[in-house]
C-alpha cells in the first residue's frame, strides 16, 4: 500500500516536508516516494498528504496506478484545453526553430 | 556604474508649461509618505521610483513550493505573479543562495536589496527562506531584506519575519471578496487538506488580512501587489486599494495579468484577456486617488539580479561564482561608498528640483497661457536618470506624461530591442513592428540615438522620435520638449495623426 510519485512531477517540493513517514525524497530526475515507508497517510492523516499540495494533475498515483488529481482536477483545464496548449507550444517552438534557420 | 549627469545648472531652463508644485517632479509618489516610512525605502529600488534608476535588487529562487494555486500560473514555471509567466529559475540551496548574494553583492556594490520570491511562495517553505535570511542578516548586515507572499502563511509567519530585521514585506491581494476568487483561486491547501473554490477563496482573503495587520502593527512595511484580471476584478481593485490602505499598506502596485495560450495557463487557454497599456493606466490612476502606487515594477522573475529592467543573472550562474574570488570585507565598504556616492547624487538632484519649483512658485502660475493637453513620451534609459540608451537597443521604454502640471511617471513597456547589433541592422522588421504597437499613445520617443530605418516609420505612426537630448535628465528633456511642442503650438488640441501599430 503506496503511493507513487512518476515524471511529470516538476520537483516543487511542497510535498516532502508533509509527509508523516519521511517516505518522500529528492531523486533525479524527479522526486520518489519510498513504497515501504508510505502508509498512504493512514492514522496520521484524513487523506494523503503529498496529493493534497501537488499542483501537477497525475503526478502522483495511487496503489492501482490510477491518478490521484486526474486532468482538470485541480487547474480547471480540460483536456481540450490541454490540447490547444500543446499545439501552441508547438507552434511557438517551430517559430523559433524558424527564426534560426532564416 | 556611470553615475548622472546633473543638469543643476538648467534649473532656469524654461519651464512654461509648468503650473504646479510638483513641477519636474516624478518622484511625489513618495513625498507623503510618514518621514521614517520615507527613510526606510528612499534607496530601495523596488519601491522608490528615483531610486531605481540608481540601485540593483536581486532575488534568489529558493522557494520551490506553493500552497495555493492561481489561475495566472502554470506550476511548471515560477510563480507568476513574481515572476514573468514562463520562466524557470534554477532552484538554489540557502547555502547556494548566500553565496551567491554575497558574490553579487561584492560585484555590483550598487546593490542594496534581496529579495526572496519564489520560484513559489516563500512562506511555503519556511525552513528554506528563513535559513536565507538569518544567515545574510549576519554577513551582510547593510543588505535589505524583503519577501514576497500570497498570504496564506503569512499570520504563522510575523514573529519569524519580525525576528530577522526584514522591513518590507509585499502580499499578492487580488481580492477582498470570495466570489471574486473563487474565479482567481481554484484551490488552496489549508490544514492539511486541499480546498476548492470560493470556501478556499475565503480563507486565504481572511489570512491576507490577518497578516497585513499583524506586520503593520509591528511596523514592518506592506506593500501590496495586485494582479489586473479584466472582467475578474478590474472593478474591484479599487475597493482592494481602499481595504488595505486602511490595514496599513504603504503601497499599492497594481500589475497586468499576463496571459498566453503559451504559458499553459488556465487564463492563458481560456483567452482571458490581460489589460491595455490604457486600461491599466486608468485603473492606477483611479486607485493613486487613495494610495501611492508603484508604477515603475518590473515583475521581475524569481532570480533576477541587477538594476530593475535588467537581468544580469547570467553572469552569477552557480559554476561561475565557485570561481570567484572575493574580499567580503572589502567589498562592504566599497558598496558603502558607492551608496554615500549616490545618495550625495539624489540630494543635489532633490535640491535642484526645490530650486525649481520655488523658481515657478515665484513666476506665478502663468494664468496666462492657454491650457495645455498631455502627451506621453517614450524614453530609452540604461539607467541613472539619464537618456542614454539607442532607440534600436531598449528591450524597454519608460513613459513619462507632460502636462501642464509638470511631469510623471507612468509606466514601462517591454519590447524586444529593433537593433541588437548596429543601428541598421537587416532583419529587425518584425522588432520594430512590436516596438510601435508598445509605444501607441506616445508622441515622442527620446533616446541617445535613433537609426536612419525606424525614423520614418515611427513618424508614420505619429511617434516623433528625437535624439537631442543624450545624456540629459529624463524629467529636464521631458520638459523641454514639452514647451517646444507648446511653443510650436501643438499641444491645444488632439493631435490629427492617431496613433496606430503599423
Ligand atoms: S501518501 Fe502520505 S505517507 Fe505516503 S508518501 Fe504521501 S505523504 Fe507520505
Ligand atoms: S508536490 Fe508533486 S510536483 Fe511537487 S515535488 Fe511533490 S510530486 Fe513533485
Amino acid at each position: 500500500m503506496a503511493l507513487e510519485i512518476i515524471e511529470s512531477c516538476v520537483n516543487c517540493y511542497a510535498c516532502e516536508p508533509l509527509c508523516p513517514n519521511e517516505a518522500i525524497y529528492q531523486a533525479a530526475p524527479h522526486f520518489l516516494i519510498d513504497p515501504v515507508k508510505c502508509t498512504e497517510c493512514i492514522g496520521d492523516f484524513e487523506v494523503a498528504q503529498c496529493a493534497s499540495i501537488c499542483p501537477i494533475e497525475g503526478a502522483i498515483l495511487d496503489e492501482l496506478g490510477a491518478e490521484l488529481n486526474p486532468p482538470g482536477s485541480l487547474t480547471g483545464i480540460s483536456l481540450e484545453m490541454l490540447a490547444k496548449y500543446q499545439a501552441a507550444v508547438e507552434a511557438t517552438y517551430q517559430a523559433a526553430l524558424e527564426a534560426k534557420s532564416a | 556604474m556611470e553615475l548622472p549627469v546633473l543638469n543643476a545648472g538648467q534649473q532656469e531652463a524654461s519651464q512654461g508649461g509648468c503650473a504646479s508644485h510638483s513641477c519636474g517632479s516624478t518622484d511625489d509618489q513618495l513625498s507623503h509618505l510618514p518621514e521614517h516610512i520615507r527613510a526606510k525605502v528612499h534607496n530601495h529600488p523596488c519601491y522608490s521610483e528615483q531610486a531605481h534608476h540608481y540601485f540593483a535588487r536581486m532575488h534568489v529562487a529558493v522557494a520551490p513550493a506553493c500552497n495555493i494555486q492561481c489561475h495566472y500560473c502554470n506550476r511548471k514555471y515560477d510563480c507568476s505573479n513574481e515572476s514573468r509567466p514562463g520562466v524557470v529559475s534554477e532552484v538554489l540551496t540557502p547555502e547556494q543562495a548566500v553565496k551567491k548574494v554575497m558574490a553579487v553583492a561584492a560585484n555590483i556594490p550598487q546593490m542594496t536589496v534581496l529579495g526572496i520570491a519564489g520560484p513559489g511562495d516563500p512562506l511555503a517553505n519556511p525552513e528554506r527562506t528563513f535559513a536565507t535570511f538569518r544567515e545574510l542578516s549576519e554577513r551582510a548586515p547593510d543588505i535589505k531584506l524583503c519577501v514576497s507572499t500570497n498570504g496564506l502563511a503569512l499570520p504563522e509567519s510575523v514573529e519569524e519575519l519580525s525576528k530577522h530585521n526584514i522591513d518590507h514585506v509585499t502580499i499578492t491581494i487580488n481580492c477582498v471578496d470570495p466570489d471574486v476568487g473563487a474565479k482567481i483561486y481554484p484551490w488552496i491547501f489549508w490544514k492539511n487538506k486541499r480546498i476548492m473554490g470560493r470556501e478556499g477563496a475565503a480563507i486565504l482573503i481572511e489570512q491576507q488580512q490577518k497578516g497585513l495587520a499583524m506586520l503593520a502593527e509591528r511596523g514592518i512595511l506592506v506593500k501590496v501587489n495586485s494582479v489586473m484580471i479584466p472582467g475578474v476584478n478590474d472593478e474591484h481593485l479599487a475597493e482592494v486599494s481602499r481595504v488595505v490602505k486602511s490595514k496599513g499598506a504603504f503601497l499599492h502596485n497594481v500589475m497586468p495579468l499576463i496571459a498566453e495560450p503559451e504559458h499553459g495557463t488556465f487564463y492563458g487557454l481560456m483567452g482571458q484577456p490581460g489589460p491595455t497599456h490604457e486600461e491599466l493606466q486608468k485603473l492606477q490612476d483611479a486607485c493613486s486617488g487613495d494610495m501611492n502606487m508603484m508604477r515603475h515594477c518590473r515583475q521581475c522573475r524569481a532570480d533576477a539580479v541587477g538594476m530593475l529592467g535588467e537581468d544580469r543573472g547570467q553572469e552569477f550562474t552557480m559554476d561561475k561564482i565557485e570561481d570567484m574570488e572575493i574580499d567580503y570585507e572589502a567589498a562592504m565598504v566599497k558598496r558603502a561608498e558607492v551608496h554615500a556616492q549616490i545618495a550625495r547624487e539624489l540630494e543635489i538632484k532633490d535640491q535642484a528640483r526645490a530650486a525649481k519649483t520655488e523658481l515657478v512658485a515665484i513666476q506665478g502660475l502663468k494664468t496666462d497661457q492657454p491650457a495645455t493637453r498631455p502627451v506621453l513620451m517614450a524614453v530609452a534609459t540604461k539607467g541613472g536618470g539619464v537618456i542614454n540608451e539607442h532607440f534600436g537597443h531598449a528591450s524597454e521604454f519608460l513613459i513619462y506624461e507632460a502636462s501642464g502640471s509638470g511631469v510623471r511617471f507612468i509606466g514601462h513597456r517591454k519590447t524586444v530591442p529593433y537593433c541588437e547589433g548596429g543601428d541598421t541592422c537587416g532583419d529587425g522588421e518584425s522588432a520594430l513592428d512590436k516596438t510601435l504597437r508598445e509605444l501607441a499613445g506616445c508622441e515622442v520617443v527620446l533616446c541617445s540615438k535613433v537609426g536612419y530605418e525606424p525614423w520614418g516609420p515611427l513618424e508614420a505612426a505619429g511617434i516623433q522620435p528625437n535624439g537631442e537630448h543624450a545624456m540629459e535628465a529624463i524629467e529636464d528633456a521631458v520638459l523641454a520638449v514639452y514647451e517646444e511642442m507648446r511653443v510650436a503650438g501643438k499641444l491645444e488640441a488632439r493631435p490629427v495623426v492617431q496613433q496606430k501599430a503599423a
